[in-house]
């Protein structure tokens, strides 16, 4: 507290307490921090609002922590560390912790078509999706109008006034609006939509359903033509105290079940589901499900033998050249060397598209020029797929084996090696016993990381092969490349390809984590990697 | 050269010189050898999209005949495409995302280094945990929040290059603050602490003495993080929406993916152009690329 007393006195004091923050004296670094929070608390209270207007709760809470935390640590004296640790953290939290964290969730969801959203809104769904023209309903006279590009309809109701409104805002009366032998010709609010109009947007007309008003069982105006509106209603009704789903046509009643679905007793489902926490089910269906159980061992072992494979021949092969050019007698190894590194230096996504196009059946030119005109399937053939993917990750690999197998050699110490000849150690001798331990101490943390990125090498198999060829099987979109980070793309359905599931996709990511990590960690103590943290 | 090596090697009948010959290829020569076939290897598939994307007409099977006729055709039509928007987007998204992660990454590891607080060891071992889990493992859960943020605040939602920034932002402390770490404690505290006594605040030593001793480990992790960004897939692919955002990455991939054959001189070109900064940047800075990779490693 005494400090506040000394930072009213803006003149430098070599005496002054070292406690007293520079927090309190107006400097320039101090200004800029004030700038700086101020923005950054505009910001979050920008977002906090917008939240409040969305009813997102979860957004809303969060933003208010992170200012609130902000705002402690850059104007409190105790939180030094703090101050250099939380712009990276805020990020880590959003985007990478509480990620891992929700991919927990929705593994153990049935997030995905069909259940993608909550309760309330599943039933408003399905009482739009339901909608059939009420039998023998009367007909009215009806216009498609626009409010600034948003259609709408205007229809002469059964007194004869005229009600507009559009998919958003329910019918209602326009005063002052002009009819003309039963045609509408001018509504105040909107403009007419002309017959070329509404040909050119005739799939928007035809879907456009317009509600009756605020309640949804009242139904909507929808139209087939554009010159006459039917009212519409939805064949099931909700009732709400008893929370099941009647249709009005058949008499049947749906209950919600476990699964976050409408279920007749006849065990027949209404097509729109909720969300809801199935438990196990997704990691139940990974291994239990023929459907998915057996790619999924497939790929599991597909994706051991590509990542070991993988750091084993890149290995080799780096150390086998790594040893070939650790020789001083050796002219132009730097050219060597430089040439050599140029595949590492090739963003790996256009090193795999270039050696598709090198590996294509018919073009390529691999087959076509070096092959003299072999029509090998490089990458449709499940067998050669595998061993392209392998061919092209030691292209790609190799360059990286070879500069850390060179670091690696060149650490190791010349004493060492003559002792071991003063020993009487051979060449092969002191290779095995001395130089090739050394060696792996060095690069076994490395080889860990090889494998654990290997294992998850989306870019390389997505775009040499896609996972293809297609397993016999087609009822899931995987095939014989496919490691496990494909699968879960592909199973995700996220780029449109198959029916979404984010909760079968996320719960096989858990796997994929749990895998590496595990494999990772015992390596990791293994060759003690930890022991710097101090 | 190596040609010629090969072949003295095999008749070693040749009187004279013969010692000297074969120890020659003993010692050196086959190393010759093995240097040029894996230059060849490493080498062949840059020369041939070199030659493709210099090839007129632009398809496949006319880019096998290796320079056979220069022309600069598909670089051209690049301008037609949007190629440049992509190329553009990455440099920024790129360039955006390194500088950031240089910041966060360096002022959590001098945190790390320099104080000693309660949930030190407890933080640096957590960060060691959260790398295992990378990011692209989670893309379902990131294309669902940023669906969710979307709705509160667009410019933070889905299609949005400055999302794409945030959430790549998101792994900026993982392997980075490690890398970094272990070079700040490399600095001698007695500089900080002379400061200290001179007057320095914290954050006029952290500015001015530290960031200028450490500036090859910036660098290099500046470097590592504009390359992976450059060239990262997924997450681009799931975030970016529209063609206009799209990355090189994203770009290139879906022109190769629709139509191989007709794209193929266009692709080649935006590779070779695509290649260059990364390449460039690579071969320049290599020394100190190798350095950091190696650093971490051979020292446990």
């Amino acid at each position: 507290m005494s400090s506040q007393l000394t930072t009213q006195r803006v003149e430098p004091e070599p005496a002054e307490s070292p406690r007293t923050s520079h927090a309190r004296t107006w400097s320039a670094g101090f200004l800029a921090k004030l700038a700086l929070l101020a923005v950054v608390d505009a910001f979050g209270v920008y977002v906090v609002l917008a939240a409040w207007n969305e009813r997102s709760f979860g957004i809303l809470w969060s933003m208010v922590a992170l200012l609130a935390a902000a705002n402690y640590v850059y104007f409190s004296k105790r939180a030094l560390a703090l101050k250099y640790i939380l712009p990276g953290l805020a990020f880590l939290l959003v985007f990478q912790i509480y990620v891992v964290f929700y991919t927990g969730y929705v593994a153990f969801t049935n997030y995905g078509d069909g259940h993608n959203s909550t309760k309330e809104q599943a039933v408003e769904a399905l009482l739009v999706q339901n909608e059939r023209r009420v039998e023998g309903s009367e007909s009215f006279p009806l216009v498609v109008v626009s409010d600034g590009g948003e259609l709408g309809f205007a229809i002469v109701d059964a007194d004869g006034d005229v009600e507009a409104g559009t998919a958003d805002r329910p019918l209602a009366g326009v005063d002052d609006a002009s009819v003309d032998d039963g045609v509408i010709t001018a509504v105040p609010g909107f403009e007419l939509v002309d017959r070329q109009g509404v040909l050119e947007r005739q799939d928007e007309v035809t879907a456009l359903r317009v509600p009756v008003s605020d309640d949804a069982e009242d139904g909507s105006i929808r139209t087939t033509d554009a010159r006459t509106g039917y009212v519409y209603e939805s064949v099931l009704v909700y009732d709400e105290a008893a929370d099941t789903m009647t249709d009005t046509t058949t008499g049947v009643v749906y209950a919600p079940n476990d699964d976050g679905q409408f279920e007749a007793e006849d065990g027949s489902t209404l097509a729109v589901g909720w969300r809801v926490v199935v438990g196990f089910d997704n990691f139940v269906t990974a291994f239990g499900d023929a459907r998915y159980a057996q790619p999924f061992v497939a790929i599991l072992l597909w994706t051991f033998a590509f990542a070991i494979l993988s750091v084993l021949t890149t290995f080799l092969l780096g150390l086998f050249l790594a040893i070939t050019f650790n020789e001083d007698r050796l002219r132009g190894r730097r050219i060597y060397r430089t040439l050599m590194i140029l595949p590492y230096a090739l963003p790996p996504f256009l090193a795999a598209l270039i050696w598709s196009g090198l590996l294509n059946r018919r073009f390529g030119f691999i087959n076509e020029v070096l092959l003299g005109g072999a029509e090998i399937p490089w990458l449709t053939d499940p067998t050669l797929a595998k061993l392209a993917i392998l061919g092209v990750n030691l292209w790609l690999g190799f360059p990286y084996m070879f500069l850390i197998c060179t670091g690696a050699l060149q650490a190791i110490p010349g004493d060492v090696l003559e002792a071991a000849q003063i020993d009487g150690a051979g060449r092969v001798r002191t290779w095995r016993s001395v130089v090739l331990p050394l060696l792996l101490v060095a690069t076994a943390p490395l080889l860990i990381s090889s494998f654990a990125f290997n294992f998850n090498n989306f870019t390389l198999v997505y775009m040499l092969t896609g996972g293809g060829p297609r397993f016999a099987d087609a009822s899931v979109p995987l095939g014989h490349t496919d490691i496990l980070i494909t699968m879960v793309y592909s199973i995700s359905g996220i780029d449109g390809n198959a029916p979404r599931n984010y909760g079968l996709a996320s719960a096989l990511s858990i796997v994929i984590f749990v895998i590496v990590g595990t494999i990772s960690a015992i390596a990791f103590r293994r060759t003690r990697s930890l022991e710097d943290i101090n | 050269m190596a040609t010629q090596t090969a072949t003295p090697s095999t008749r070693r009948a040749a009187p004279v010189r013969r010692g000297s010959f074969g120890r020659w290829a003993a010692d050196l020569g086959w190393r010759h050898l093995v240097g040029v076939i894996f230059v060849v290897f490493a080498a062949f598939p840059l020369v041939y999209v070199v030659s493709a994307s210099l090839a007129p007409g632009g398809t496949l099977t006319g880019s096998n005949a290796l320079f056979a006729a220069v022309d600069s055709a598909n670089y051209a039509d690049l301008g037609a495409t949007a190629f440049w928007t992509w190329f553009g987007n990455t440099m920024m998204i790129a360039v955006v995302t390194s500088l950031g992660t240089v910041l966060m990454g360096a002022a959590a590891a001098y945190a790390f280094s320099r104080f000693r607080f309660s949930g030190r060891r407890v933080g640096l071992t957590s960060l060691l945990v959260v790398q295992m889990f990378p990011q692209m493992l989670a893309f379902v859960a990131i294309f669902l929040l940023l669906l969710g943020l979307g709705n509160v605040v667009p410019a933070l939602g889905l299609n949005s290059r400055v999302a794409l920034i945030c959430v790549y932002l998101g792994g900026a402390l993982g392997v980075n603050t490690f890398l970094m770490y272990g070079f700040f404690n490399t600095v001698p505290k007695e500089l900080d602490e002379a400061a200290k006594i001179d007057g320095a605040t914290h954050a006029q030593i952290y500015w001015t003495i530290i960031l200028r001793l450490v500036v090859p480990i910036l660098a290099v992790v500046g470097l590592l993080s504009f390359i992976s960004t450059f060239s990262e897939f997924i997450v681009a692919r799931i975030v970016l929406q529209s063609e206009s955002n799209w990355t090189l990455a994203v770009g290139l991939y879906s022109w190769v993916s629709s139509q191989l054959d007709a794209n193929w001189g266009l692709f080649a070109a935006g590779a070779v152009i695509s290649a260059i900064p990364v390449l460039v940047l690579f071969l320049f800075l290599q020394k100190y690329i190798v350095g950091g990779l190696t650093a971490g490693s051979v020292k446990g």
